[in-house]
Parts: C-alpha cells; structure tokens; sequence
C-alpha cells in the first residue's frame, strides 16, 4: 500500500501511519513543516514495519510549492493508493473574535491550505483513476457554535468543498472520505480539561479511519457516536439554539 | 488524560503542582525553575511512587516512538513512554520477547526500568534491568547523561530500580530475546499443601522458564498454600508468519465499565470464588498450548480492572522472604491473612533465583514471593498490613516499593541498605511521597 501524508507529524496522521505500516508494511511519503518531528515519525514507523518512507519538509502554507513535491511525491510512490490529509490548528477563538490576524491564520491553515492542496491533488488522483483521499475536517463544521466558530467555519468549508469533489471523482473511481472526529485526546488540544466518555485517543481515530478507508466510506464520524450527537445538535431550532452556550 | 492517580486508587492524593507533559525527547523538562516534579509513565504503579502531592507530575506520553530495532540481534532503542504492549505488538511477529516482563504489558519501559520489574522468569532472567543495555537521563539542570555500564555507570545502576528519582528517562535501549512462537506450552498443577508448592517450584525451574503460582488465599489447616501452579515455556511449533503478524493479540479486551459503591471483593465473593476457582481443574493438565497474552497478562484482559474494588480503593502487599525460613515466613503470612479473612482472588507466589539485580534499590531478590491484593477497608486493613510487616520485617524480607502505600521507614531502610547513596544521586529538584514516607526526608 502506498500512502501519501500531508501533515504527517500531527497525532491523528501519527497514529493512523503507525497502523498502516504495522498492518500493510506502507510505503510512505511524509509531508510536515517540522523537520525533527518528521525524522521521530519516520524511525519510528520503519521500526513498527513500514517498507520504506521518503519524507518533505515544507511549509503547507506556501502554496507555491504544492506543485513541486506532489511531482514527487507521485514519482516516488508511483501509484498512490492513499492520500491523508491531516494538517491543522485548533486556534483560540476568544483571540480570534478580537484579532483579524489570528482569525484569517486559521482559516488559512485549516480552510484555503487544504482547499488549494485538494485541488492540485484531484487533477492527479483523477488521471490516476483508483486510490482514496481521506481529509481530516470535524464535528466543529456541521454546525457554527460561539466556542469555536471560527475553527468550525474553516472545517465546513473543506466539508463542502470535499462533498463537491467527491461527485466529481466518482466517476473516476477514487473515493472521498470526510472524516469528522470529535474530541480526541492530542497535543493540539492539550490546554483543554480532559476527560469523560466523549474523548478518544488517536489510535481509536486511526482504527476509525482505515475501516473507513477499507469500506470506501464517505463521510466517518469518529468515534461512532458523534454521529448521532451531531444529529441532534444540527436539528436544534436555530431560535433555541443561539440561547445554548455550547 | 489529565487524571492523575496510581492504579490502586490508595492512597488519594491532592497535587499542588500540575500534570504537565514533556513535549518530545529534545526538549527540556517543562517544569519552572526550583519547583519539584516527578517523572510519570502509565500510572500502573499501585501506591505512591508514582505520586507527588508537593510538585508537578511529568508525563512520558508524547514519548511514545521507537528509533530503532535490529532485527538480527533484537537490541530495541526507544522512547520512555513507550509501553511493553507497543514493544510486543511490533516485535513477537519478527520473532523476538520481552527478556523479562511483570503481569501487565500496559508499564512504559521508563516505568519498568524505575521500579525495576521482573516476571515469572524471574530464576532464569532476573529482572528487567538486567537487559538494560543504556538509556538517556535528562537532569532537572537540563544536562543529559547517556548511561550504561560503562558510562555514567553509577547513575545507570541508581537509576535501574531508582523509582524515578534520578532523572527522566528520555529514551532506553534494551536486549529483546528471540522466539519461535507467539505461543506458550503451558502446564498447570492442582497441588494441595504449601510443602508440595516448595517442592514442585524446585523440581520446575530447571526445565520451566515462567513459573508462578496462583493461590487460594481463603484456605486454612491443612489446606493452607494449596493452589494451581502454572508453569511453561515460549512454545517452538507453530513458527512465526508474516500473516500473523499482525493478529498478535487475541480479541478485544474487556473493560471494567463502572465503579461499584463498594468493592465487589468482599469476604463472601472471595471464599466462593477461591473454592470454586481452585477446584475448577483436574490435578494436572499437561499439553496446553496457549497465546502468550492470557498466559503472562490475565488481568490486562479486563481493562481497569482495578474498579472492582469500589471508590476506596485497594492495597497490594507483595514481599520477597529469604529462602532460609521461606516456608516458615510464609505460612506466618498466609495464616494471618487467612484469620483476618480479608484475603482476595488473585493471590501470586513464586520462588526467585539467585542471579543478582542491577539497581541500587532493586526489589527482586533471592526468596519466596508473595503478593495479595486487598480492598482498603480504612484502618483494619492497615492493621492487618502492619501485622504482616512484622513476619517480613523478622524475616529479614522486603516490600515492593511499586505496590506499596504504607510501609514503615523501618523495614524500609532494612530492606534496601543502599538507600541513603541513592539520596545522594537524586536529582534535587525531583519528589516523590513514596521517598518522603519512607526516608522521613522532606524533599
């Protein structure tokens, strides 16, 4: 199995490559912005029975180089079977509502970032005609809430922008997954009081995400259970809902 | 998560500081300048070694890589935080085990070279510092010290047993030992008195790898000791396959899902379930071959477990005694515990060899080997506690500091002579209510 990840040094994408070489013994390539962080991951995988791993450091946020290392990404790999996307920041939306820098970083980072790479990415998938790509976006984006709007906004748009171009590659027979996790127990949401029923670890996550995978699913909530909760969440009256400090 | 308390739930602690995390294996520990800390792995520790209520608790969880493995000689470099579950699940397929291994694979390796762990191989393999090869120490001044038998080998040998008092493991090298097997060829014996368990452990060690024992604590008279001995070895048929590989644990875990009011062991569910559990088998079953996962961790097959025994808590007793008087020390033991009827299921004795620990302050040791766990009952239980110190403490025994909430600074100091240089070695900013207790030393 040839994988291509995007943001490879973040707990989801970590847990879910560590799956993937203990179980498929994965061909890997690695994109992250931290080159040591990079370099732990990648020994880390051979160990745990990874065939063989390429790695790239970049800056996800330069589009311009987008072009350059999917060439070679796809050159290395040949052909790729999948495709995870998984970079991201939480951001503090009490700094946002007050700073533009800040709201417009985390929309660029989690929304405009993923969008431009998707869209380089599907041109490629799509001549390739097989293989899946799997996108991490949230629960956060089903529906805007006063904790978090900002980080919600800039998950609904990669969601809507991945149910759009999951119609379009269909016909070419590759596969768009959503994946939509709840709370998960990670650094990036590490300042957050934890604990209870409602959090999960990564490696739940990453079992989630290759069943999914697996079973071409198109959109996964993970754990299972958010599904349910999102259900209802969406479904309260907007005239309700805007009295609820969720 | 951020909840932070030893496994037996006793003793409950308030922390002034907080659980802070080391960001990865480079950084420094992210604990302000002149405030105490104490090194944390998985928690598994029953009493309070692993606490400290007067600074902050520093996890290993975002040290969970490995860096390296070789194959062809099963020597294993990885970080602290890394568990002996991780360790097994990418080695056994590649037909290497641990060389020594405690009743849960749920410890990190930081955690089992701190409290210096050993297992039911314990007359062949002594304990897991003995297949410590070298790990790095990272000081609270920020200076790191690779350490081994020949380099900084003083803190080496502090630091195998060192209850995490020298310094945070940063990342560990150790000597995996090779299989040809996932499974085990296992026998079990029903035997019937503590005299038989003496005589069958002697005639077992030299063909048996793993022996242990579990024992019908409810047992008194003539019955006293009786219990199942269990005793196998890495099984050579069927071999390791690539298409095994990855099925290396069988099914999924159970998991305690509540905490009961009160514990469910109590002095009815124990005699039932200890007569039942101990008449459940023929006198000897032979030829069985068995996953080593049930075999060396049944317990780990019911997640927290340790909810059984309610809110309160619960405490585990385990000691080693000379083997001169062995028999003796432990029939004292076991009719106390037997009178007070305060006993529990899982009940383990073992007889220790005699190749030497490495650590300074290593438990194992030379002996028979006796652990019992039991619901805390307030201050009957320990009581009870206190009374069986005294058989040790006369014995010239030793308590495991890794299970252990309430030992004296007597049997303390008595048991591990060497605890003052090991004062000495401390890093100065660490803490721990286990060192204060029993040192009477206030930091």
């Amino acid at each position: 199995m040839n994988i291509l990840i995007i943001g490879a040094s973040s707990a989801i994408a970590e847990a879910t490559a560590q799956f993937y070489a203990q179980s498929e013994r994965a061909n890997f390539f690695l994109v992250a912005r931290n080159e040591r962080k990079l370099n732990v991951v990648k020994d880390d995988l051979l160990v745990r029975g990874a065939h063989s791993i390429e790695t790239h450091v970049t800056d996800l946020a330069d589009i311009k180089q987008t072009d350059a290392w999917l060439t070679q990404a796809f050159s290395v790999l040949g052909r790729i079977d999948l495709v995870l996307i998984a970079q991201g920041i939480l951001g503090e939306q009490d700094k946002a509502e007050q700073d533009l820098a800040h709201m417009h970083e985390i929309l660029q980072v989690n929304g405009i970032s993923q969008i431009d790479l998707l869209a380089q990415l599907a041109n490629r998938m799509e001549q390739q005609a097989s293989g899946t790509i799997a996108c991490i976006s949230s629960v956060a984006g089903d529906r805007g809430r006063p904790s978090n709007y900002v980080y919600g906004t800039s998950k609904a748009m990669v969601t809507t922008f991945l149910q759009g171009l999951r119609a379009r590659l269909n016909t070419a027979n590759v596969n768009v997954l959503t994946i939509k996790p709840g709370f998960v127990d990670t650094p990036m949401t590490a300042e957050i009081e934890k604990g209870g029923p409602l959090w999960a670890s990564p490696e739940i996550i990453a079992e989630g995400i290759a069943k999914a995978v697996e079973s071409k699913r198109s959109v996964v909530y993970l754990p299972w259970f958010w599904q349910y909760i999102m259900l209802i969440i969406k479904h309260i009256p907007e005239v309700i809902f805007k009295r609820l400090k969720l | 998560m951020t909840q932070y308390k030893s496994w037996g739930g006793y003793p409950s602690i308030e922390m002034q500081g907080k659980a802070l995390q080391q960001t990865d294996r480079f950084s420094d520990i992210p604990v302000p300048e002149g405030q105490s800390f104490l090194p944390y792995g998985n928690g598994r520790s029953y009493g309070d070694v692993c606490l400290s209520s007067k600074g902050h608790l520093v996890s290993s969880d975002n040290l969970s890589h490995f860096i390296q493995f070789d194959v062809h000689t099963g020597v294993l470099r990885c970080e602290a935080g890394v568990t002996l579950r991780d360790i097994l699940a990418m080695a056994v397929p590649q037909g290497w085990f641990l060389a020594s291994t405690p009743g849960t694979k749920f410890v990190t390796i930081a955690g089992a070279i701190a409290n210096d762990v050993h297992g039911k191989n314990h007359h062949l393999a002594a304990s897991f510092g003995n297949h410590l090869i070298s790990f790095e120490l990272l000081r609270s001044d920020g200076t790191r010290l690779t350490c081994s038998d020949a380099e900084n080998s003083t803190l080496f040998y502090a630091t195998i047993g060192g209850l995490g008092l020298t310094g945070f493991i940063v990342w560990a090298e150790i000597q995996l030992k090779p299989i040809q097997s996932a499974l085990m060829d296992v026998e079990s014996i029903k035997y019937n008195t503590l005299k038989d368990f003496f005589t069958i452990a002697e005639d077992s060690e030299a063909e048996f790898e793993y022996t242990a024992v579990w024992l019908d604590s409810s047992a008194t008279g003539e019955n006293l000791g009786r219990g199942h001995f269990l005793r196998g070895n890495h099984a050579s048929t069927p071999a390791l396959l690539p298409a095994n590989s990855v099925k290396v644990f069988e099914g999924k875990a159970l998991s305690f899902p509540l905490m009961p009011p009160i514990s469910l062991v109590n002095n009815l569910t124990v005699k039932a379930f200890n007569q039942l559990y101990y008449q459940r088998q023929k006198e000897v079953e032979k030829n069985l071959q068995q996953h080593f996962d049930p075999f060396f961790y049944p317990l780990d097959g019911i997640l927290n477990w340790n909810r059984m025994y309610g809110r309160k808590g619960f405490l585990q007793y385990q000691c080693i005694v000379p083997n001169e008087n062995a028999y003796n020390s432990i029939k004292e033991l076991l009719e106390k515990i037997a009178r007070s009827g305060k006993g529990s299921f899982l009940v383990v004795l073992k007889t220790m060899g005699d190749i030497s620990s490495q650590g300074l302050l290593s438990f194992s040791r030379p002996g028979a080997n006796l652990a019992i766990d039991f619901p805390f009952q307030g201050q009957k239980t320990l009581d009870l506690l206190a009374e069986l110190d005294k058989t040790v403490l006369a014995a010239g025994g030793a308590l495991y500091p890794a299970k252990d909430a309430c030992m004296s600074a007597e049997l303390f100091q008595q048991a591990y002579p060497h605890w003052q240089q090991l004062q000495e070695l401390k890093d100065p900013n660490i803490h721990s209510d286990f060192w204060s207790r029993v040192t009477g030393l206030s930091a």
